[in-house]
């Protein structure tokens, strides 16, 4: 077993999303995307992207992705048995998209929920908010809205638990999860 | 004992019966299936699950139906599918079995799915094949038909949720039927409370208390409060000798009508693996009315043959490298 730190807590949390959502807001304004419609990728994006949600004000329901379908590594890894299926309930054709996710860290996980949105349809935009953005990535994918960046070691990784209370872990010396 | 089916992990690897398989694994399919049903109602009926991968559906035994299925199921996966109608090809001149299979395997398939009149078919070729293929039966003779006894769990649970209440009907030529053993070994496997088996005895297997079910031959009597009553087909092309004195007589006995179906639970839905003979099996009032869900029994085999060859894709990936 590997040792874990307690990182953040979910009221903490919720202030960094509080904080995401205003430079979200005003970032979608800057840029004139207009109704934006979120989705989450499964399961600590999910619940982020439920808070956004509500923050934002939106009255459309946030699309969940399980990527488990598009992932690259199904070679080594197979089928997750816990796949859930996806649910996009809006149209996401023409779309402004605000694609959720709790950690960004190599950027596969970004690349195959792209693919599975464009099987969905063709979005206008795709911007990418992550409450933790931390090194090693390998692809060349970069987040629009960033909650923090902690500086991890290379065998960290941190975690997102949830969805009641919501709380941050670090696990030190865990094999890094792709 | 060692299973053929599953690999050093406990993993899928080829599947080939319903036998020897756990709860665990049959609600895994089930569960895995469940996200693959979404499918169809997206723009893009596609994951790229299986990219690069080469599928061949071997068919010594005509059944447009579930080939086409299967053959959607690989495609639905991103993956590319060769059809081989062997008995219309090399076999009928003379090549054997494992020549057959050795120059399959040399086109670099990765899965076969096999269909054969003899039982034991899908297993021969399993043993034999080279450890990167998987092989999954399409049906085998009279001894197991394993898929489409997983569609049907499928429905079974889309309609009512848990197994361990249901009582279930299985009506007719289950002797001849390796549908309903498969379906037998699932439902009691996935722990159902009670099974039976209605028909006329000479269609009827010797073994059925072996089985674990429940013997009728009246069917008002067989079908009395089941929640799901699965209607066989008449296999005429299995059949050796007079087993039936007509269809007609066999429909006046054992054919379901609305008014037999009285007999079930209010809410008992009726089930076919199809073909179906309106009239023989059952009256076309039923097969078309509410309570039928044989359509959805097909739609459901496609998200459930997704399940299973993703699944015994998996075991490659614990070979470790690539093929």
């Amino acid at each position: 077993m590997s040792e874990s730190t307690q990182f953040m807590k979910h009221d903490a949390i919720l202030d960094l999303v509080g904080g995401m959502a205003q430079v979200l807001r005003k970032q979608l304004s800057d840029r004139n995307l207009d109704n934006p419609a979120v989705i989450g990728i499964h399961t600590g994006g999910a619940w982020l992207a439920q808070h956004i949600s509500r923050l934002l004000q939106l009255q459309e329901p946030t699309g969940l992705l399980d990527i488990s379908f598009y992932r690259d590594d199904f070679t080594q890894i197979g089928v997750n048995p816990q796949v859930r299926p996806s649910r996009i309930d809006f149209d996401v054709d023409g779309r402004n998209i605000v694609l959720v996710d709790d950690v960004l860290h190599t950027g596969r996980t970004i690349r195959a929920a792209m693919n599975e949105i464009f099987d969905y349809g063709r979005p206008a935009s795709i911007t990418l908010v992550t409450l933790i953005e931390r090194s090693g990535r390998e692809l060349p994918i970069q987040p629009d809205v960033i909650g923090l960046s902690p500086p991890l070691g290379l065998d960290d990784h941190i975690k997102l638990n949830g969805p009641e209370p919501l709380s941050l872990e670090i696990l030190h010396g865990a094999r890094t999860a792709r | 004992m060692h299973n053929l089916q599953l690999n050093e992990h406990g993993r899928l690897r080829h599947f080939l019966t319903i036998e020897g398989l756990s709860r665990e694994l049959l609600l895994q399919i089930l569960d895995t299936a469940e996200s693959f049903a979404a499918l169809p109602g997206r723009p893009v009926k596609k994951v790229p699950l299986l990219r690069g991968r080469i599928i061949t559906n071997l068919f010594f035994e005509n059944s447009t139906r579930t080939r086409t299925t299967f053959e959607l199921a690989a495609k639905m996966l991103s993956a590319d599918v060769i059809n081989f109608n062997i008995s219309t090809s090399a076999t009928t001149k003379g090549e054997t079995l494992l020549d057959t299979l050795r120059n399959i395997e040399a086109m670099h398939s990765d899965m076969f799915v096999v269909r054969h009149a003899q039982s034991g078919a899908a297993h021969f070729i399993a043993r034999n094949a080279s450890p990167r293929v998987s092989v999954i039966n399409a049906g085998d003779g009279r001894h197991a038909h394993p898929t489409q006894a997983m569609l049907d769990m499928f429905t079974i649970r889309k309609h009512k949720g848990d197994f361990t209440p249901l009582r279930v009907a299985i009506v007719g030529d289950v002797l001849h039927s390796r549908v309903a053993r498969s379906q037998i070994l699932a439902l009691n496997t996935l722990g159902v409370s009670e099974v039976r088996i209605v028909g006329p005895r000479t269609l009827l297997p010797t073994e059925a208390r072996a089985l674990g079910v429940h013997v009728f031959h009246d069917l008002a009597e067989g079908i009395r409060d089941v929640d799901v009553v699965i209607m066989l087909r008449l296999q005429n092309e299995r059949m050796d000798g007079a087993l039936l004195p007509n269809e007609h007589e066999y429909f006046r006995l054992y054919g379901l009508t609305d008014e037999r179906l009285e007999s079930a639970k209010p809410d008992a839905i009726v089930m076919h693996p199809g073909p179906m003979n309106r009239g023989i099996e059952m009256d076309s009032e039923v097969a078309d009315g509410p309570r039928s869900v044989i359509l959805q029994q097909v739609s459901y085999g496609i998200a459930v043959r997704m399940a299973v060859m993703s699944m015994a894709m998996q075991s490659q990936a614990d070979l470790g490298g690539e093929a």
